[in-house]
């Protein structure tokens, strides 16, 4: 079973320049890979960085020490050390991303949200928009809203848009925060069918799922990221 | 993804006597990029744009161009001819204040037909039919193509000086401050606009703002200037949400939450 995802060894804290320069540590020696097919879900309590391996593999966030290896375009990609440009493409191809929040565009509809990775990767516009159309329908998604910006919709309404927007292209990789936070139980189904197809494909997916009933439906595994915390070591 | 820079920069210093402008500025911009370079007032922004696109003389480094033909030229070694040509049709300049890049006095349609006129078109009809829609594209209602940029709205001239900019099918843009003097509901459009026109045509960008919204909307990568010293320099997302540097940290801190 192909591997499109391994982190080693990778340690961040952030350095607080306006607070005297205080260090926080945030993960210490991070290792761990998800397979093709396997939907891993990193597990622990708030506040331990579960959110900050998402964005650190995601290149939102720097990375102190170590690497996070991508299968891009049958390369390895170290994600901590790529230049702007490389990690542009990783996400452009390889690497998908659902954020718990929809950073939203004045004045783009729904629709030309979620088809935008399809025609950033080449796609015409009346075909990703058609594949748009699909996955909003199947989020139950009201057809009044596809022509509205999303920048006034519910808290659920958005979740939705930014989920077909994840999923709508065919990523190898696939990182999912939280998805699920923000939907009626009919929509956390309907997600995680998704995610099961999305398993099927051979997608590798790797998430964080506070909902124990979504959490029980789609993880293969558990990782619990409280082993990597520098609080429990300094308790232990 | 091309292998091949746009542009390559390499120790661009520009010195106002003793005083710094830019210090040692290097980097590559790539087909399709947009790189914003972000700072407060007076930290070397505009200056650093100003000896990009030829205006400012820089006293030291280099600034090499992909022609069209796939040769890098060094733009200050280049005569003022061929300088002034890239200007008028593989580059585009959009000023902070319109007028700057503006004809003010003549019609809005001369006003796109004129960088047309410089590649080498001829035939009025032809000419007046691409103006009027790129009038259109940018959101100015083709019945105003007679009128006089005097006569038009700070939002609207600007998104003609937008037209004027696009219409010869530049591969690279600079932008001073392009959303600086406009209220926040035009800003809105005309980012759209400008975010809209950059992916279809599969432009470069270099956008000089201190807005730190308006870089996160519109670039790929990000350029943090401080005392004419870039000290940061990376992807934009990276940048805004894990910032390094203590003035970058201040700078991103100081962004007011609506």
């Amino acid at each position: 079973m192909a591997t499109p995802l391994v982190v080693s060894e990778v340690f961040k804290s952030f350095t607080m320049h306006l607070r005297d320069g205080i260090k926080l540590p945030v993960v210490n020696d991070v290792n761990f890979s998800v397979a093709s097919g396997e939907c891993v879900v990193l597990g622990g309590p708030s506040g331990i960085g579960k959110s900050s391996i998402l964005k650190m593999l995601y290149g939102n966030y720097a990375v102190d020490a170590g690497q996070i290896l991508i299968d891009h375009k049958d390369r390895l990609v170290d994600i901590a050390r790529a230049d702007p440009r490389t990690v542009l493409d990783v996400r452009r191809h390889t690497l998908g991303y659902v954020s718990q929040f929809l950073r939203t565009v004045p004045r783009v509809s729904a629709l030309d949200v979620v088809a935008e990775p399809l025609v950033a990767r080449g796609i015409a516009a009346a075909e990703a928009r058609e594949k748009a159309a699909e996955l909003l329908a199947k989020l139950n998604l009201p057809q009044e809203l596809w022509t509205l910006p999303p920048a006034t919709f519910s808290g659920g309404e958005q979740q939705r848009v930014n989920i077909a927007r994840g999923f709508i292209t065919s990523h190898r990789i696939l990182l999912l925060d939280e998805p699920t936070a923000s939907l009626d139980a009919t929509n956390r189904r309907v997600v995680v069918d998704m995610i099961a197809d999305k398993k099927r494909e051979g997608v590798a997916l790797l998430g964080i799922f506070h909902d124990e009933e979504v959490r029980e439906a789609v993880a293969d595994r558990i990782l619990d990221v409280s082993q990597f915390s520098p609080r429990k070591a300094v308790a232990a | 993804m091309t292998d091949t820079p746009l542009l390559k920069v390499s120790g661009v210093s520009k010195f106002y006597g003793s005083r710094i402008g830019c210090k040692d500025v290097s980097f590559e911009l790539w087909p399709g990029e947009v790189l914003a370079i972000v700072g407060e007032s007076g930290s070397g922004k505009t200056t650093l744009l100003n000896c990009l696109s030829t205006r400012l003389m820089p006293t030291t480094g280099s600034v090499e161009y992909r022609m069209r033909d796939g040769n890098f030229r060094d733009l200050y070694h280049m005569s003022e001819a061929e300088r002034r040509f890239l200007m008028r049709t593989d580059w585009g300049f959009v000023h902070q204040n319109p007028a700057d890049g503006l004809r003010m006095t003549v019609s809005a349609g001369a006003n796109v037909g004129e960088r047309l006129m410089a590649v080498g078109d001829r035939h009025y009809g032809k000419i007046r039919e691409t103006a009027s829609d790129w009038l259109t594209r940018v959101e100015i209602g083709t019945d105003r193509i007679d009128d006089q940029p005097r006569a038009f709205s700070g939002g609207m001239r600007q998104r003609l000086q937008i037209a004027r900019n696009l219409v010869t099918g530049p591969r690279l843009v600079f932008m001073d401050e392009p959303t600086g003097g406009l209220d926040v509901s035009v800003q809105a459009r005309l980012l759209d606009l400008v975010r809209g026109l950059v992916n279809d045509l599969g432009l470069s960008a270099i956008v000089v703002t201190h807005d730190l919204a308006v870089a996160r909307l519109l670039s790929h990568r990000m350029m943090v200037m401080k005392d004419g010293h870039v000290i940061e320099h990376g992807l934009t997302d990276r940048v805004l949400d894990d910032p390094r540097e203590p003035y970058t940290q201040l700078l991103v801190s100081s962004i007011l939450q609506v």
